[in-house]
Order: C-alpha cells, then structure tokens, then sequence
C-alpha cells in the first residue's frame, strides 16, 4: 500500500451540497452518477480499503487506475491516481486524490485534495485547476436539481501537454 | 482554493453555474437576492464604477465597506474592498476582488447552458495572510449558495 505521507496537497476544492453525506458518498463511488459529472467517465473500485480503483471511457477503455487508500463511508475517501489512457501521462508518479465529507448545518462541505510526492510544475497542475470546479460543479448539479450540468470538455491546454512530455523526458521525481 | 505561487496569497474560486450571464450579473449586484445566499448580509450600491459599497449584517452593522472599481455587465465586476469589523483584518487594508462571467463551452446545438464564474480576492498590499484565509472560507459557502439559489430556487444552506 501506499504511503500517503508522502504526498502534499496542491490543489483543494471545497463546495457545500445540499444533500445528505451518503448521498455525496453515493455520488463519488457509483458509476451510474459519476458517468454525468465526471466527463463521462464511470468510477469502478472495489469498495474497500486496499481495493481497485479505476475510471473508465463510456466504450470501457481505461482512463485512470489506482488504488483505494482509504475507503471511510461516508466521510473519506482516498485514491491513487494515475492517467493511463493518455500518452506520457502514465510515466509520471501517481498522485493522490482524496474526498473529505463533513455534514455542515442543512448542507454537505465535499473537500477535494489533489496531493503529489514530487515537486509538480504549475502547468501540470493546471489540468486539476481547469477539471475539479467543472466535475464539482456538476456533481452538485446533479444531486440538486437531478440534471447534468453541461459544461463541455475543451481538454488541456497545450502548455499542460507540453509540461508532461518534458516532465516525462525529464524524470525530475527521481532526482529527490 | 489560496494560491501560494508568488510572494502573497492570493484566492481563486470557480464555479459553474446553469444560468445566463445576464440572471448571473443580477444575483450579484440586486440587494434582495445577495440576501438570500449570503446568509442574511446585503450589499449597498448601485454598483457603478466609482460608488460607494458596503456590506451589512441583518442586524446592520457595517461588515465591509469599499467601492466599485469597475463594472461592465454582465461580464467583470471589480470591488475594492476592506474588512471593517475585526481590527486583525481591517489592520491588513483594501482588497481587490474580480468577479468575472464567460459562457462556458456554451454548445446552442445541444442547449446547454452553463455560465463559468471566476473570483480573484488578494489584497492591495504586501502580507495579507488573514484576511485572503478569512475570505478562502466565506467564498465557497456563499458561491455554493449562489448556485443552488440560481439553479434551483433556494439556497443550499442558512448557515
């Protein structure tokens, strides 16, 4: 298992819900809802600490895969997370993202962490910073008002891309 | 989200929302509506460039005060603005908060409709650190609200 010590948060989101945490917790973990936030993509992991975690195209090809590291119904949640269905993407260092749910007067506060073990260039980041308000955003849509929010996917910057293969060619993690 | 990249603290925030610039624009500049998403407290303006603003508690105590620097509906609203009711905050001076609407992805073929919103707080001066951590917490709750209240009819939350 991984050790989450060593990875630091970079990226937070926090968004306030009006739903009930396992509601929120349904939302992150079921595939049914996931595919209408989340860019189309279905979760897929084995609910249990130690269990597969994976995010999958609609046609079922792999997008993203890693491991649960910490399956707390419905309070936490934490997964790695490695792109493996871009090129370069899968030869960088999985990261960590991890969801904390905490029930706040009528409303749920959802906190996303994006945490990385190495020192990540600003405009790999860019790809969280540009992603999580728009899945947020719908994941509270959805659970409010029952309908996707449609935002669209204009896909990374070239300055992102660009980042990755140099990261890549690079290996900067490997330096520490 | 604090943006600790350059040498002060900085918070950005953005969120979607399923609405039109124009409803957008008027939930942040109509005093009624501010009301019912940013729990109880109101603006005083007619959020022109150069007025006066202010930000009041239910009770009508005074919680900020400022003014409009720039106001170009429905798509970029400046306010400079300062803490005025705890002296650690008030201590740190003027502010300068950037709201900004575009359309985003906006597809007619597929009449979707979302609206991205964008908050840049930082302050006016060097440090800041409290004041830019006071506003990190407060600006996700009421732009939760906002969203809820545009999308659909009530706030997600009184407190």
């Amino acid at each position: 298992m991984v050790d989450s010590t060593k990875f630091k948060p970079k990226t937070v989101y926090v968004i306030y819900i009006a739903a009930t945490p396992e509601k929120v917790w349904q939302a992150l973990t079921d595939p049914a809802f996931s595919k209408q936030y989340f860019f189309g993509f279905a979760v897929d992991m084995e609910p249990t600490t130690g269990g597969r975690f994976r995010l999958l195209w609609p046609d079922g090809r792999l997008h993203v895969s890693g491991e649960v590291v910490e399956w707390t119904p419905p309070r936490r949640l934490s997964v790695t997370w490695l792109v493996e269905g871009m090129k370069d993407f899968g030869e960088l260092p999985q990261c960590l993202v991890s969801y904390d749910i905490v029930a706040s007067g009528d409303a749920v506060r959802l906190t996303m962490t994006e945490s990385h073990s190495w020192d990540v260039p600003r405009d790999i980041l860019r790809g969280g910073e540009m992603g999580w308000p728009k899945i947020l955003s719908g994941l509270k849509s959805l659970l409010e008002t029952r309908k996707p929010l449609v935002t669209g996917n204009e896909g990374p910057p070239p300055e992102f891309m660009e980042a990755v293969k140099r990261a890549v060619a690079e290996k900067p993690w490997l330096r520490s | 989200m604090i943006d600790r990249g350059s040498n002060k603290p900085k918070f950005v925030y953005v969120t979607y929302i399923r609405t039109t610039p124009e409803r957008l624009w008027a939930a942040l500049t109509d005093p009624q509506t501010i009301r019912q998403y940013w729990f109880g407290m109101t603006a005083e303006c007619d959020f022109k460039p150069g007025s006066a603003w202010s930000l009041k508690f239910e009770d009508g105590r005074t919680a900020d005060t400022g003014e409009i620097l720039e106001a170009d509906p429905p798509r970029r609203l400046v306010i400079r603005w300062r803490n005025e009711f705890k002296p650690e905050l008030k201590a740190e001076g003027y502010s300068r908060c950037t709201m900004e609407i575009e359309l985003a992805d906006y597809y007619p073929d597929f009449g979707g409709k979302a609206v991205k919103l964008t908050i840049h707080h930082e302050i006016e001066g060097e440090g800041g650190g409290k004041f830019i951590e006071a506003v990190s917490g407060g600006w996700p709750k009421v732009l939760s609200n906002l969203k809820s209240l545009l999308e659909t009819g009530d706030a997600a939350f009184q407190k």
